[in-house]
């Protein structure tokens, strides 16, 4: 935490948690604290004619952890492709070595959020048992904030609890796994589809059965926003739906929304979902084949505007070779079964799978084309840009560097026309979608709102990111953006949000002119949930690990202190 | 009072068991029992009682004797030594956590040197063929609670990983295998009649050297279509019978070993191991698992993937970027073609693994190895540094054959004066920033580090 | 065309990082800029200049450059990397890399190469008049896309893994090779002149190969399906024909399934 002051001056300020537009103001910091002033010693950080900005938050990003880590590890060639280097600039300054395109080392990670300001990051995926490796990761990440979601959708407590429809079981085990995960909330990943992984199998139903455990995907589903909503978590059950990436899949995604129906959010972070769907464009398709193959994001989002407690986010294809990685484990058998390329598997014990398959997103396809039109149509239809959050879903549609282009093209039809009049087959996507008749381009207010006020707000980090009101952590990114003059060429608006003029995490200066020019002083996030201990889960874990279902000891699962060295823990109270 | 301390995990094979018992002294100095671990285990806890273990680093004389020196004198010459060198390799990491994997990742990055460890001579055809190939597989638990058709390939954990077969593979009962053994079928493919074969429901004893033609004729019956008479010396019928076994489990689980990975073809033996785990997925669930050796021998692959995008044979000479290519970036390669011009050995013992001639050329430059104990690499070296023995008397992450990470705890306390390999490596990474007058990058994670000044955050 | 020659004038004490030596970096150069250009030995960036002797100007365009090695290079990689025109004689050994990458142009070593030499080609040509070591014309770990196009001869012999997970052009090998021929293939030619050890076609989905030998041990997943009159590289000859690998995946094209193939001359 930097003690000094800071002062940025003359910026247009945009920030959504204000109601500020582009007003010319100053943002002082001090103590690592948005505060109302500063004294005349104060550094300043002169940003006339530029946008400024609160950092970014990145809700859904796959940055950290087992299934990343095998990704880096059998993907050489996203390092040298074609004997050229991938692993982009070098720093002219020193610093840690950067790696890698798709998946990024961890160095490279942290300094790439950095250098578009970015400050906070969820890595999207956690598997329990393998909990003390994501946190390994974490640590070792510069710069950025960042917390994890473990995974519950397929886990043996989870199902067998709520198959008997015992919510308080499966809020006191989720409460335990939390603490000693050092996680932040409930992720869901294809629910039940996982768990029939095991064998082979898969579900792509909301009511399918899953193998022994006799529930389905729907009571996975509902059972979980219960049990989130039973403890008051920051963040609401986070959902990867099930058939993720198949033509027709739309009604099914309608469907799963539809549970949320009727459910109110308790808690006192300031959260108003009780669903948080992700990467909705891969659940967003028509059709009965790849042939057919078309978009329904319309549907999909006339349903999440008029419903309230559901939030979104992305999962924009970008077009480029990247990797895919989801504790989806029988898609990704699916996918590889499609492109042929290398497949790596990873089912964990009792509690989930993950998969990983390299992906071609190649512009000379109709499909990745109309998958293109897919994620930026979310966007363009939403009717609330603080329920609906830019992804890539990180790596899978795209690497988390492109989401300066997936900006570039929302906020400028004529970068999309420009992308769109490069397709081969333009006729058959434009055919397949609704992108060209959409002239909607995105104001730098709903870009903030989609990357600042609206994740913040859906994770229940309202009051320490996403805005720069007094007391809030001090997080300024400043964009070479002159809000008064944009430029017409969409070019630039990609440019300057690649490379930060200027950004200051926790109230230390770690970019300037687009390169890092300190590691940072990150944290890791989690949360503590306070209830009493529930004697029947306690029985029913420790038996677990007893008996020899896991292979591992028990007192050796919990997350040491000293692998998230600067934690923030947000506490959480339940009352017996 | 002695005090028994439970659930420790075993610094020996990757079978990285953590149900061991340690009784140990009233003063945490003594190891007394040790309970659960396979034999192999229980010595490497006992040698830590060694009154003989070094304390202090010893360096190379003129006269060709080893005299001890003080920790600073032997960081200053390593910083030295290694800055100096136009090309650096490091080499080791069987037998340390990952505090120190990740910690070395500076030192090798300050002083352009290759990273590189001992899958290199074990598994490192495996991660060839992951990189071709991917990687279908699952952690242990999975083939414990589910499988009834274990596959051992060319691999003898009877030997090598002593409770493998008992915790994970063959005889424990499961969530959905409570019958244990009696529900599974083994089967083991291995030229030689193994302890492990002489278990096994079936033992295919191959022509030494054919595993890529069975594995072939394996995948090519698996379609449909017909083999010849006898392939690598398996009869027909016996491939076909084979594949029925496999094909007709509720979940196959192959385990495969140096058979495979040091064989001609080496990595081309796992890839089509793995193409053939694949296709067998279209029909049932099948899981494959390299049968790593050391109890952290996983460690480097995970902790360099995450920090360089590569799990071995890192080359970081560039500065600007990592360079990975195995048969030129590897250490014997490197070795043999005289392509360094240092050479650190790191809880490894290079001077009985390495061919003679890779170890006569390492010879000709200065030679260092930091290790808890004496070995072939230690006395044939210019420097010896002793340090703590992860596990023991030093806590830390390990990644398990699986890629589990179970975090070890110490059960004694360490020799007076000898730090762990990660604070050794903190402060010869320390010294080589004094030397080249750079500001250390830290993370902020090593705030709080316990070695040995406060750092300047860059 | 102008030639530039290079005459080594000491042997590296490490190896000696060459990927500098093509014509696409020397085109417009004088001898002295030719000299101050870089490459690696270790972590030192050294000159060619500090290993050779350079004399003569380049052309203006790489098109227009010919590269002469005067003298023995088995310590210096990547020779004619990357290269798109142009032309680089050695004559001498070379070590790893030579060729790697190029899309064009010709190379011609008159002594032996060691490994990687073509790696991931994409056109041009590149002869070798002695032995090259392992991994001609192969992919980059992990890549899926190997060898596109261009035309690799070596007239002497070969190691393992020959064109594996190749895509187009033709590889020769004019003597013997040891072990993995087109492993994981998916399009392209090589041609073996001699014997083969063994692992002819393993895992490939497409392509052709020609082997004028023996094959000590023959795929498993290969069927013979006829026998053909063919002419290879000059030599017109009976070939058994067969298919595979069947243990692999095949794609279909107008209904028909499409197997890798396999000409083996046959027996006389």
């Amino acid at each position: 935490m930097a003690d000094g002051e800071l002062i940025v001056k003359g910026g247009y300020v945009v920030d959504p948690t204000r109601k500020i537009d582009g007003e010319v103001a100053d943002i002082a910091m001090k103590d690592g604290k948005i505060v109302d002033k500063v004294s005349s010693s104060a550094k300043v950080i002169d940003a006339k004619g530029k946008v400024v900005m609160a950092g970014g938050v990145d809700v859904h990003s796959h940055v950290a952890g087992p299934k990343v880590n095998a990704g880096r590890l059998m993907r050489p060639e996203d390092k040298l492709l074609s004997g050229t280097c991938r692993s982009g600039m070098a720093q002219k300054n020193g610093y840690r070595m950067e790696s890698g395109f798709s998946i990024p080392s961890v160095f490279r990670t942290g300094y790439e959020y950095g250098r578009m300001g970015y400050s906070f990051v969820m890595e999207a995926a956690m598997p329990p048992l393998l909990a003390p490796h994501t946190h390994e990761e974490i640590h070792d990440t510069p710069i950025i904030d960042e917390a994890a979601l473990p995974v519950f959708g397929n886990n043996w407590f989870v199902m067998e609890y709520l198959q008997k429809g015992e919510v308080e079981n499966t809020a006191a085990y989720i409460a335990w796994l939390l603490k000693v995960t050092k996680g932040y909330g409930i992720k869901v990943v294809n629910p039940g589809g996982t768990a029939a992984w095991a064998w082979g199998l898969n579900c792509l139903n909301l009511n399918d059965n899953v193998p022994y455990f006799e529930i389905t995907p729907a009571e996975i589903i509902r059972g979980l926003i219960e049990a989130n909503e039973y403890l008051g978590l920051p963040h609401s059950m986070h959902l990867h739906q099930n058939d993720l990436g198949n033509p027709g899949n739309y009604k099914g995604t309608i469907d799963a929304l539809k549970i949320a129906e009727g459910i109110k959010a308790k808690n006192k972070f300031g959260r108003e979902q009780v669903m948080h769907s992700t990467h909705l464009q891969f659940h967003a398709y028509g059709g009965t084949t790849w042939a057919d193959f078309n978009s329904k994001a319309k549907e999909v989002m006339d349903y999440v505007n008029k419903q309230k407690n559901i939030t979104i986010d992305l999962g924009c294809v970008t077009l480029d070779e990247t990797t895919t990685m989801t504790a989806d484990g029988p898609f990704e058998h699916h996918l590889h079964g499609l492109n042929h390329l290398k497949w790596t598997n990873v089912d964990v014990e009792l509690e989930t799978a993950a998969g990983i398959v390299p992906f071609v997103y190649d512009p000379q396809s109709k499909v990745c084309d109309i998958q293109w039109a897919v994620g930026l149509e979310l966007a363009l239809f939403a009717k609330d840009m603080n329920r609906t959050f830019i992804t890539t879903d990180h790596p899978n549609a795209g690497p988390f560097t492109r989401y300066p282009r997936v900006i570039k093209w929302l906020m400028s039809k004529k970068a999309r026309e420009a992308t769109l009049g490069s397709f081969k087959h333009k006729d058959k996507v434009i055919e397949a979608t609704n992108i060209h008749g959409i002239d909607r381009e995105l104001s730098l207010f709903e870009i903030a709102q989609m990357t600042r006020s609206g994740p913040a707000q859906c994770l229940g980090l309202k009051n320490v990111y996403g805005g720069l009101a007094p007391g809030m952590s001090a997080e300024v990114a400043v964009y070479d953006l002159n809000y008064k003059n944009m430029p017409s060429d969409p070019e630039k608006i990609e440019a300057a949000f690649q490379r930060a003029a200027c950004f200051i995490k926790s109230g230390e200066i770690v970019v300037k002119d687009g390169e890092v020019v300190s590691n940072g002083h990150k944290k890791t996030v989690w949360v503590n949930v306070k209830m009493p201990e529930n004697p029947q889960v306690t029985r029913d874990v420790t038996q677990a690990f007893t008996k020899g279902t896991y292979t591992m000891n028990l007192i050796n699962y919990p997350v040491r202190e000293y692998l998230a060295p600067h934690p923030y823990v947000i506490d959480v109270d339940v009352e017996a | 009072m002695p005090k028994l301390i439970k659930g420790v995990g075993c610094p020996y094979c990757g079978s990285s068991c953590d149900d061991i018992e340690v009784l140990v002294s009233d003063d945490e100095t003594k190891i007394l029992e040790v309970h659960n671990a396979c034999i192999i285990g229980t010595n490497l806890f006992h040698h830590a009682n060694d009154a003989t273990r070094p304390k202090l680093p010893r360096m190379r004389q003129p006269d060709g004797s080893m005299k001890e020196i003080p920790y600073d004198e032997a960081i200053d010459w390593m910083a030295k030594t290694m800055l100096k060198a136009k090309k650096p390799l490091i080499y080791g990491f069987g037998s340390t956590n990952c505090e120190g994997m990740s910690a070395v990742g500076r030192i090798a990055e300050k002083s352009g040197a290759v990273l590189d460890n001992c899958a290199t001579i074990c598994h490192g055809p495996s991660f060839l063929a992951i990189f071709d190939n991917g990687y279908p597989s699952c952690t242990l638990g999975e083939a414990k609670n589910r499988a009834d058709v274990v596959v051992f390939w060319g691999c003898n954990p009877m030997h090598a990983h002593p409770r493998h077969t008992s915790r994970y593979s063959i005889f424990p009962r499961g969530y959905f295998t409570q019958k244990g053994q009696m529900q599974r079928t083994v089967l083991c493919i291995d030229p030689r009649e193994t302890d492990t074969a002489k278990l096994a429901d079936h033992h295919l004893m191959l022509d030494q050297g054919h595993d890529y033609e069975l594995f072939d004729a394996f995948r090519t019956v698996l379609r449909g279509f017909e083999i010849p008479e006898t392939v690598a010396g398996i009869p027909r019928e016996k491939i076909k019978e084979s594949v029925e076994i496999m094909k007709k489990a509720k979940f196959c689980m192959i385990f495969f070993g140096m058979g495979c990975t040091h064989t001609d073809g080496r990595n081309h033996n796992i890839d089509h191991a793995i193409s053939l785990t694949r296709d067998l997925n279209n029909h049932t669930k099948c899981s494959i698992m390299a049968m790593r050796g050391h109890y952290n021998i996983a460690g480097p692959g995970q902790v360099w993937s995450w920090q360089f995008g590569f799990p071995y044979c890192i080359d970081l000479s560039k500065g600007s970027h990592a360079h990975m290519n195995p048969g030129e970036t590897s250490s014997v390669d490197l070795a043999m073609r005289d392509e360094v011009d240092c050479f650190v050995n790191v809880g490894t013992d290079a001077g009985a693994h390495f061919p003679i001639q890779a170890v006569q050329h390492l010879k000709k430059h200065p030679f260092i190895t930091i290790d808890p104990n004496f070995c072939m690499a230690s006395e044939i070296a210019d420097l010896h540094i002793p340090v703590r023995i992860a596990g023991v008397d030093e806590p830390g992450v390990v990644y398990r054959m699986d890629n589990v990470p179970i975090q070890f705890r110490a059960v004694i306390k360490g020799l007076p004066g000898v730090p762990s390999d990660e604070e050794l490596f903190d402060r010869v990474y320390e010294r080589m920033c004094e030397l080249t007058n750079t500001q250390p990058i830290w993370l902020a994670a090593k705030e709080h580090r316990k070695y040995p000044h406060n750092p300047v955050v860059s | 065309m102008a030639t530039v020659t290079l005459k080594p004038t000491k042997v590296p004490e490490l190896m000696f990082e060459g990927y500098s030596i093509t014509p696409d970096a020397f085109a417009g150069k004088t001898p002295a800029q030719i000299a101050d250009l870089p490459g690696h030995e270790g972590k030192i960036v050294m000159k060619l200049g500090d290993f050779f002797e350079v004399t003569g100007n380049a052309g203006d365009t790489a098109a227009d450059t010919n590269i002469v090695i005067n003298g023995d290079c088995t310590r210096v990689k990547y020779i004619g990397a990357r290269m798109t025109a142009g032309s680089v004689t050695v004559n001498g050994n070379t070590d790893m890399y030579l060729g790697g990458w190029m899309k064009g142009g010709k190379i011609h070593v008159k002594g032996n190469v060691d490994s990687f030499c073509g790696i991931q080609m994409q056109g041009g040509e590149l002869v070798v008049d002695g032995d090259a070591k392992n991994h001609v014309g192969c992919a980059y770990r992990g890549d899926w896309r190997g060898m596109k196009g261009g035309t690799i001869r070596i007239k002497g012999s070969a190691g393992n893994d020959i064109g594996t997970f190749m895509l187009g052009g033709t590889i020769i090998i004019e003597k013997d090779a040891f072990i993995h021929v087109s492993t994981h293939a998916e399009g392209g030619t090589v041609i073996i002149k001699g014997d083969v050890e063994g692992r002819v076609g393993g895992q490939m989905v497409k392509g052709d190969m020609y082997v004028l030998g023996k094959i000590k041990f023959m795929m498993p997943g290969y069927q013979k399906v006829g026998t053909v009159e063919k002419e290879v590289d000059g030599t017109k000859a009976t070939f058994d024909h067969y298919i595979g690998d069947l243990g692999e995946r095949h794609p279909k094209s107008k209904g028909e399934i499409i197997y890798a193939n396999l000409y083996l001359k046959a027996a006389a």
